[in-house]
């Protein structure tokens, strides 16, 4: 059982927004954080999975729930950020 | 080798719009030993993946991002960045103005170079030995009317800021030597003098690199250079009598049918279930209106429904477009942005009281 420390709602964004959002969360993050994104965008099921295949971080878990979709993800070593 | 005698690895940043001249930009570069890591710059008017998100049409399209799948196949970082905001002067004072339609695409390229610019130039202050040396795009002369003839090519570099820290590997052999060239830390002889609108050089070195699946080249990736979409953002002006956008006024041109009954509002009608859903996230901020007595559209009023006969009008057009459309009356709910809703009931419009002229995409 992961203990879902952060949630991001991106519900009603569409591609890319809810990459760039889980991105910029992301980076507000320290290493083995936990994060839960929530999306109506069908896209982000692949998107969000995919940029974390990337950048390391880990893919813990994804599902849809009605017309919502989720992924949940631990923050890898490196956040991402540029500077 | 000492450590102290080993090449300095040099470290590019690429602009990546998922397309594939910029993913064999990146490869060329891999292949010279070059470190890449990918930006996208989100505007706002991109193509990727919104339709496909929304309709039901397209639900058996990938509904894949074509930047970040192009960094997954490189094994490149990518950074996307929301530059929608900035980008808005962009579109409304074009410097070198518009192309066939509302695509400001000189002064787009010169823009995302320069953010590219201020980006490597902020990473070498923090990163020092760490940061980029140049930027990459995949480029090629004379492939776009406008942003990439060879004429525009330094205006491009000069204005941006990037001057010769910005290379074309794809048609670097047809423009002078670049730093990174000059320097040595990549190969002339091993760039490539594409030019013109031909492409298949660019599917032969795909092809070369093993590279099968990539977005539809020239399919364009910016709502800007389409027609329709062009025509409903200067509709969207004019109805203002300012030039002017939001994000969400731009997103809404995505999706729906846009009809302009009366200079003063607009209805945004939904075409399908996945359309209704994502104008039910703007009732909060518009007048809706969507029908009650029988399954039907929802519709978005922009602007003002200004007397009772306007109110029936409108919700005789989303009739139109309801099961009941061949019903004697129609019951809507016409709701307005704060959740104070009415019904109404009405003949629904025939086709000849819909004309063309309010179609306005």
């Amino acid at each position: 059982m992961t203990d879902v420390i952060h949630e991001l709602d991106t519900r009603r964004l569409l591609c890319p927004m809810p990459v760039i959002k889980t991105q910029n969360k992301v980076r507000t993050l320290a290493t083995g954080d936990c994060l839960r994104v929530i999306s109506t965008d069908p896209g982000s099921l692949n998107d969000i999975p995919a940029w974390c295949r990337i950048n390391g971080h880990e893919v813990l878990e994804t599902g849809e729930q009605g017309h919502e979709v989720y992924v949940l993800l631990r923050v890898g070593e490196d956040n991402g950020a540029l500077f | 080798m000492t450590e102290a005698t080993q090449p300095i690895q040099r470290r590019a940043i690429a602009l990546v719009s998922g397309g594939l001249d910029s993913m064999l930009a990146v490869k060329v570069m891999q292949e010279q030993g070059i470190e890449v890591e990918g930006v996208n710059f989100f505007t706002g008017f991109c193509v990727e993946g919104h339709t496909h998100a929304i309709r039901k049409k397209d639900k058996d399209k990938d509904k894949r991002n074509n930047a970040l799948w192009v960094a997954e196949q490189l094994g490149i970082k990518m950074h996307i960045i929301d530059i929608s905001e900035e980008y808005k002067d962009v579109v409304l004072n074009p410097k070198h103005g518009y192309g066939a339609n509302l695509n400001p695409c000189l002064d787009c390229k010169i823009f995302m170079v320069n953010q590219a610019t201020l980006m490597i130039n902020k990473a070498r202050e923090f990163a020092g030995d760490r940061g980029f040396d140049f930027i990459v795009t995949g480029e090629v002369i004379g492939q776009r009317p406008k942003s990439q003839r060879k004429e525009t090519m330094p205006i491009i570099s000069q204005e941006s800021g990037a001057d010769d820290r910005l290379l074309r590997p794809l048609c670097a052999r047809n423009l002078p030597p670049t730093l990174p060239e000059r320097e040595g830390w990549v190969n002339r002889e091993a760039l490539f003098d594409f030019s013109g609108r031909n492409r298949k050089p660019q599917m032969a070195l795909a092809k070369h690199f093993g590279l099968d699946d990539f977005a539809q080249p020239a399919g364009g990736c910016c709502f800007l250079t389409d027609e329709s979409y062009s025509n409903k953002l200067a509709d969207l002006w004019k109805a203002r009598n300012e030039r002017r956008y939001e994000l969400d006024d731009i997103m809404l041109l995505k999706v729906g049918r846009h009809l302009r009954p009366e200079p003063h509002y607009k209805l945004i009608i939904s075409r399908e279930e996945g359309e209704n859903r994502f104008l039910e996230g703007y009732r909060y901020m518009f007048t809706s209106i969507t029908t009650v007595s029988c399954p039907g559209p929802l519709a978005l009023v922009d602007g003002n429904l200004e007397s009772e006969e306007e109110v029936s009008q409108a919700a005789a057009i989303v009739a139109r477009y309801s099961k009941g459309r061949v019903l004697d009356e129609v019951t809507l709910e016409v709701r307005q942005a704060d959740g104070v809703a009415r019904q109404v009931t009405v003949k629904p419009a025939q086709p000849d009281d819909v004309p063309l002229a309010w179609n306005v995409g």
